[in-house]
């Protein structure tokens, strides 16, 4: 076998050469833009939400060119040990952490609350990627690599889930899923454990707390309670749609600027970006992320080893998810499930999980051509 | 080599399953897309109203109420400004903290708390609470001492109705009191205005007029945030004040009879013969109407529900009485009218007279002896009367007494409760009583008698009708812009007057052509010297000697009136209660008889009629006529300054 001689170090010229610098100009003006909206839900002053988000985004994004320039060989030998790092982050938050609003998911790391679940969204398709990369294919649809798989998935899941946090959970599910599914296990396991989860979803149901168990009904008819648990979705909708085609204008939101919008900084800042811009707005929002996912999607392709292909390739659906499933929500099509909108939400650790996951694609792309064995 | 093989199979896995998600994210954003576009193209207009109705509040103020004057322009019914203690609830922090704080400072009883939370619970939370409506000084000032501790409580000036007259013109204007789900549901401009605590007539004028004095509400639009906080103010419409509305009374003179009604049940009112204007119009005994404003207690209102003289009724107008001898003139007027008797027609009265196997007793015992109709007016001879009338007939009677506004609502529907009485013919008695007319019935009508009912305020009308020459007038309480001028009817009632000069000289068809359609202020009577001759029997019936009312007579011509007295049966005596001949005072107070007196003066240049009605007051010569001596000196005394404003308003409205 011969293998390639671009194994050796790049130079530091060459990494600058190499870096995606179109992802990158999306992600910048994702920062800028979001830094706007925070302005906004600021009532239009310079205060804390802004202040803080254009200090993290100024120190992640760096950040994220700094990762960039570790091998993506470092990433796949590290990738097992983020994972159990973020794993026990994770227990320990669970039970030492920071509680706030009935949930106990921060570890208190004094400059940052960090939030462990987030960077698990990363760590667990890093893991996965790393772990079909080393097995052979007739491995993957053997019972030892489902069940290994398995675990890797829902050790974390359930731990999110008891924190509780369901959004995450779901989010880092599906992170997870779609990895597997890339790997290429037999679609009939999918059909299977589809069924099965029909069946226990009754069951599930009851397991789930009284304020989920309300979210998924409102969910179905927001007006059973609006002012209650249907406030959000009504009071999402109405911001929306009002913007109309060229939306309310900068500052003009009446909806967040009156705080009828629920966490308008956090889960709900689409709703006020939509409101303020209109459809125009939102949909030139949408194509920043489209462009984003695609050239994740475009590294992945390009990438030689399978790890940072499978990296990409699952990084890139994990932002597809991100993003629909806030936008879903916020939009009335799925019921309210905390998920940040990736870069636009106020939070430093969904900021810096996924400023680590841009590193890692930046890392792929610049050593696109890097053989792992 | 497998291994290579393999890991190449691989790779074309995760590419093909990496398109596969491809599209099937193509297609999900696709899905957000048209969302996007059903809210914000499709759906926006919807969504616009709806975040405008989130964040636009409009605040109704409470209408400023117009206000009554008299005719002089002196505020009757009035605005006071009055210390308010409002609560918006949404803007308290802790509600039950501060109501519970609101209860000590203000001493209020559990039974006000109670209905203080009851209305909170009725109305929502962003609307203004009126804790008390009326605070005294000291509690006004106790609240501005503790306010740093009640967060949320605001004192406020307000305006509240204040009549400053009291009782005097309660059965006139009637009161306000907080609306009532009735009202509400009853009248639509009420509903329109309504904001919590309004008030609003509940009878008399204030009730009639409500739509023209409520005003309307200023509206305040404010931007609220999701808590309902005030963020700016958007609009500001003032309300429109109520209509004021001018009252044809005289303070002066309706502050007179309510005095000379004090302690007494009964009745009076005052009218302008010509222009129909009532001066004053009082029913004794009245209550307070402020009593009324702020809810009254119950022991005042059960000291006036409960109080034997009946406050609550307004005698004026919905108080039925036997006309008794004040009928008379009408009598006299329906049988001259009719060519029944002349003025020459002589009755010998002994007393009593036998009709029928029934005996018809004279109020006089001895008798008249043999009287003419004019002493038969003075002397109120009862036994004259049985005579006329059995000779015309209670149908003919009925006629004339119609035409003089009898059984007819005087104010037509200015007010809700005036009665219209009762008129009696054989017609009525078969339809309503089933029973055939007795024609000793009809003798007891020519006395005003029997099925006979009448309203002081009909009585009053009727006077004023003979007074003017015998012409239909419009009576009025309130001012109005279109009202003919003083002079104008007086016109109008010569042309009637030319007009039935020629129709009885038997012109007929050519005099409607020569004068003017209008109806207006038409003679009542056939031949103008039978209106002359009951005039000047009521002339002699006051100022000549054995006149029933010659001691309560004024000399004076400036003063002088003519009248009629009238004794009201209200128990039938019986045989033996005549021979007694017990006095008034020995009577129990519910079988004396009502005291009744009509009358018109000046006699020279008659301008005013009256009609005074004391219940169970004995007779009328006795009781009522005496009361009106008294008013008449005021009611011409006030003549004078009456015409400089009617001058000065009609000039105002050229």
């Amino acid at each position: 076998m011969q293998y390639s001689s671009i194994n050796n170090q790049l130079s530091f010229a060459q990494k600058i050469r190499n870096l995606d610098y179109i992802l990158m100009m999306c992600i910048l003006l994702l920062g800028f833009i979001s830094s706007l909206s925070m302005y906004s839900t600021d009532g239009g002053e310079f205060l804390f939400h802004t202040k803080s988000h254009i200090i993290k985004f100024l120190i992640f994004f760096p950040m994220m060119i700094f990762l960039s320039f570790f091998n993506i060989k470092f990433w796949h030998l590290f990738s097992y040990a983020f994972y159990l790092i973020i794993l026990l982050c994770l227990v320990w938050a669970s039970m030492y952490g920071v509680k706030a609003s009935g949930s106990q998911r921060w570890i208190n790391l004094y400059f940052i609350n960090l939030q462990p679940s987030e960077l698990m969204k990363v760590a667990i398709i890093a893991c996965l990627a790393k772990y079909y990369h080393r097995i052979q294919l007739n491995k993957i649809n053997s019972l030892q690599g489902i069940l290994i798989s398995c675990v890797i998935l829902i050790l974390p899941v359930m731990i999110v889930i008891s924190q509780p946090d369901l959004g995450t959970a779901i989010l880092i599910a599906l992170s997870g899923l779609v990895v597997v599914w890339l790997a290429g296990l037999n679609i009939k396991y999918f059909i299977y454990s589809f069924i099965a989860l029909l069946i226990s979803l009754p069951f599930a149901i009851a397991f789930l707390k009284p304020y989920q168990k309300i979210r998924v009904l409102t969910f179905i008819d927001p007006d059973r309670d609006p002012l209650g648990a249907g406030y959000q979705i009504i009071q999402s909708k109405i911001a929306i749609g009002s913007g109309g085609l060229t939306g309310k204008g900068f500052l003009k939101g009446t909806q967040s600027y009156l705080e009828f919008l629920p966490e308008k900084h956090t889960d709900f800042i689409f709703t006020l970006f939509a409101e303020e811009h209109g459809l125009i707005g939102a949909l030139f929002l949408l194509l920043i992320y489209i462009i984003i996912i695609y050239r994740v999607l475009l590294i992945g392709y390009i990438s030689k080893s399978y790890f940072a292909k499978l990296f990409c390739y699952g990084y890139g659906s994990a932002i597809f998810f991100y993003v629909v499933v806030n936008m879903a929500m916020v939009l009335g099509l799925l019921p309210i499930v905390g998920s940040p909108l990736p870069i636009m939400s106020y939070g430093g650790s969904s900021m810096l999980a996924t400023m680590i996951g841009f590193g890692i694609v930046l890392s792929a792309k610049i050593n696109h051509k890097q053989l792992i064995a | 080599m497998l291994g290579e093989n393999f890991s190449v199979k691989k790779f074309q896995i995760v590419n093909r399953r990496m398109f596969i998600v491809g599209m099937a994210k193509a297609v999900i954003f696709t899905g957000i897309i048209i969302r996007l576009f059903s809210l914000q193209i499709s759906d926006s207009k919807k969504y616009l109203t709806l975040s405008d109705k989130n964040r636009l509040r409009e605040w109704r103020l409470p209408p400023v109420r117009g206000q009554f004057l008299d005719y002089f322009g002196n505020i009757i019914a009035g605005n006071l400004k009055v210390y308010q203690l409002h609560v918006v609830p949404e803007q308290v922090e802790n509600f039950k903290y501060l109501m519970l704080r609101l209860k000590e400072i203000l001493n209020l009883s559990d039974k006000e708390f109670k209905k203080i939370i009851n209305r909170r619970n009725k109305q929502k939370s962003w609307e203004t609470l009126v804790v008390s409506e009326n605070l005294t000084w000291e509690q006004f000032a106790k609240i501005n001492y503790f306010l740093h501790d009640l967060t949320g409580a605001k004192p406020v000036l307000s305006i509240s109705r204040d009549y400053p007259f009291d009782e005097t013109y309660t059965h006139v204007l009637g009161y306000v009191s907080e609306a009532s789900e009735k009202d509400i549901l009853n009248n639509e401009v009420i509903k329109n205005n309504h904001v919590p605590g309004l008030k609003v007539g509940k009878i008399g004028l204030e009730k009639s007029f409500e739509d023209k004095l409520i005003g309307t509400n200023g509206v305040q639009r404010y931007e609220v945030n999701a808590y309902g906080k005030r963020v700016n103010q958007i609009d500001y419409k003032e309300g429109k004040h109520g209509e004021n509305i001018i009252l044809t009374i005289d303070t002066e003179v309706q502050k007179l009879c309510t005095e000379l009604l004090k302690e007494l049940a009964g009745s009076i009112s005052v009218m302008d013969i010509y222009t129909g204007e009532i001066i004053a119009m009082h029913s004794s005994p009245s209550f307070n109407p402020n009593l009324f404003l702020f809810g009254i207690s119950n022991d005042d209102w059960q000291l006036i529900k409960n109080d034997p003289l009946k406050p609550l009724v307004n005698k004026t107008l919905s108080g039925l009485y036997s006309p008794g001898s004040t009928i008379k003139p009408i009598v006299a007027l329906s049988a001259l009218e009719n060519k029944i008797i002349n003025s020459n027609f002589k009755v010998n009265c002994t007393g009593k007279i036998e009709m029928y196997g029934q005996t018809y007793h004279c109020w006089k015992k001895k008798g008249h002896g043999v009287v003419n109709l004019r002493d038969a007016i003075k002397q109120s001879c009862d036994t004259y009367f049985y005579e006329a009338a059995r000779k015309l007939g209670v149908d003919r009677l009925k006629k004339t007494a119609l035409k003089f506004g009898l059984e007819e609502k005087v104010l037509k529907n200015t007010f809700e409760i005036e009665k219209k009485g009762l008129i009696p013919d054989t017609e009525w008695k078969k339809n309503i009583l089933g029973k055939g007319w007795v024609i000793g019935e009809t003798l007891i009508t020519g006395i005003g008698q029997g099925y006979m009912q009448t309203t002081p305020l009909q009585l009053c009308l009727m006077t004023a009708q003979l007074a003017n020459g015998g012409h239909k007038i419009y009576p009025k309480i309130v001012v109005g812009e279109n009202d003919e001028t003083f002079e104008e009817i007086k016109i109008l009632m010569q042309e009637q007057f030319e007009k039935n000069k020629k129709t009885r000289n038997s012109l007929a068809e050519a005099t409607e052509e020569i004068f003017s359609k209008n109806k207006r202020y038409e003679t009542l009577y056939e031949n103008f010297e039978n209106i002359k001759i009951v005039r000047e029997a009521m002339f002699a019936s006051t100022n000549e000697i054995r006149g029933t009312s010659y001691s309560s007579r004024i000399k004076d011509s400036k003063y002088q009136y003519a009248g009629k007295t009238g004794t009201s049966q209200v128990k039938r005596i019986t045989e033996e209660q005549r021979a007694l001949e017990l006095k008034t005072i020995e009577i129990p107070y519910n079988e004396r008889d009502h005291a009744l007196f009509i009358a018109f003066g000046p006699y020279k240049n008659p301008r005013y009629a009256l009609s005074i009605v004391i219940e169970h007051g004995g007779s009328g010569s006795a009781t009522a006529a005496p009361i009106a001596k008294k008013l008449f000196k005021l009611i011409i005394d006030r003549h004078e300054l009456r015409e400089k404003i009617r001058i000065k308003g009609q000039l105002k409205r050229a």
